[in-house]
């Protein structure tokens, strides 16, 4: 891999990080707030 | 064909952009589906917990995605071959064949747990029996098998509102079936009208789709047919007491342009380097039709909860 393929792996692979880390959140979130709302 | 069998896509050495994932969930026909869900979901007698009608919504977006995300997983090489879907990230060589199958388990899995865990199971049990429609019935079997695909596997497309009534109710009635009716009966005129102005890019990789199979003029008829028999489904929901004025009133309106705008279509003959223009108006008029016809049985439900009609 040159320097600018790895540059370009670690991008993406830390805007999936995100986008994956955002989504646990959200579900987090949704699942407390359905707990809630079925009570 | 099974996927192992085809020649593989341009590997990848980098991982997929998320957007590529993303893409892999048709975004424009979810829309679609978010619409006739929602529509189902609002037009449905009782109530529902904002947050359980919101997470309705999003379990059948999610199960719609993860059964697109399989179609184009099984799809990826007849994608290659249409100009319509080459930029697809699977054709494209954006992403693995592998990742997008995984993607489309998790994802079409996750939707029917939180479905069945936040709302209700049966909604959970229809939006599981829609994505196995979708990936398997028509993607794998019907499609590359025969020109009825389109007919049979319109019934994928119409499980949303269902779900989305029942996601409220709790249990099947008529009123939910005959939404169902109304998107199957909708769906061959509408996917046929695209058809016959794409038709060489199905020809070429050997989709048995109605107007190469049957000839433009089997086709055209049927559009004609399917679009009549349009007419008293759609106002059906009038006809048997579970809409008010407002929703027959539309319905008909609706139905009757879209039987309007499918006559020229049946009746007419191509020639060489033909606009197709008759056949684009009406693709265009069925998307707009459905939005219009579903948004005016939620109009109808709202004025009738108010006492107004």
């Amino acid at each position: 891999m040159t320097p600018e393929e790895e540059a370009e792996f670690k991008r993406r692979q830390r805007s999936r990080n995100l986008v994956v880390g955002g989504i646990l959140l959200f579900l987090a979130i949704l699942f407390y707030v359905i707990t809630i709302a079925r009570m | 064909m099974a996927p192992d069998s085809m020649a593989q896509t341009v590997p990848t050495q980098l991982p997929a952009e998320w957007r590529d994932f993303f893409a892999l969930t048709k975004p424009r026909v979810m829309s679609l589906v978010i619409f006739t869900g929602l529509c189902g979901l609002l037009a449905a007698p009782g109530s529902i917990h904002p947050v359980l009608g919101f997470t309705a919504i999003l379990c059948i977006a999610l199960g719609a995605g993860g059964a697109a995300a399989l179609n184009q997983w099984w799809e990826a090489d007849i994608d290659a071959g249409m100009k319509r879907t080459a930029a697809r990230p699977l054709p494209a060589g954006r992403m693995n064949r592998t990742d997008a199958r995984d993607f489309g388990i998790l994802i079409s899995a996750a939707s029917v747990m939180i479905m069945g865990l936040g709302v209700n199971w049966l909604a959970a049990a229809i939006l599981a029996l829609s994505i196995f429609y979708y990936a398997v019935i028509y993607t794998i079997w019907l499609k590359p098998r025969t020109p009825q695909n389109i007919v049979i596997g319109g019934g994928a497309g119409a499980f949303p509102p269902l779900i989305g009534w029942v996601a409220v109710t709790g249990d099947i009635t008529l009123m939910p079936v005959l939404l169902f009716l109304i998107i199957f009966m909708w769906t061959p005129p509408h996917f046929w009208a695209l058809a016959l102005f794409v038709k060489t890019d199905y020809a070429n990789v050997g989709i048995p789709m109605m107007p190469v199979v049957r000839g433009e003029t089997s086709t055209r008829r049927q559009i004609l047919a399917y679009s009549v028999l349009l007419v008293p489904i759609a106002a059906a929901p009038w006809f048997i007491g579970g809409t008010a004025y407002v929703y027959g009133i539309a319905s008909l309106a609706l139905t009757l342009a879209f039987l309007a705008l499918s006559l020229p279509v049946a009746f007419r003959q191509t020639g060489e380097n033909d606009t197709m223009k008759p056949e684009k108006r009406l693709f265009a008029f069925s998307i707009i039709y459905l939005f219009a016809l579903f948004a005016a049985l939620v109009v109808d439900r709202v004025l009738a909860n108010q006492g107004w009609i």
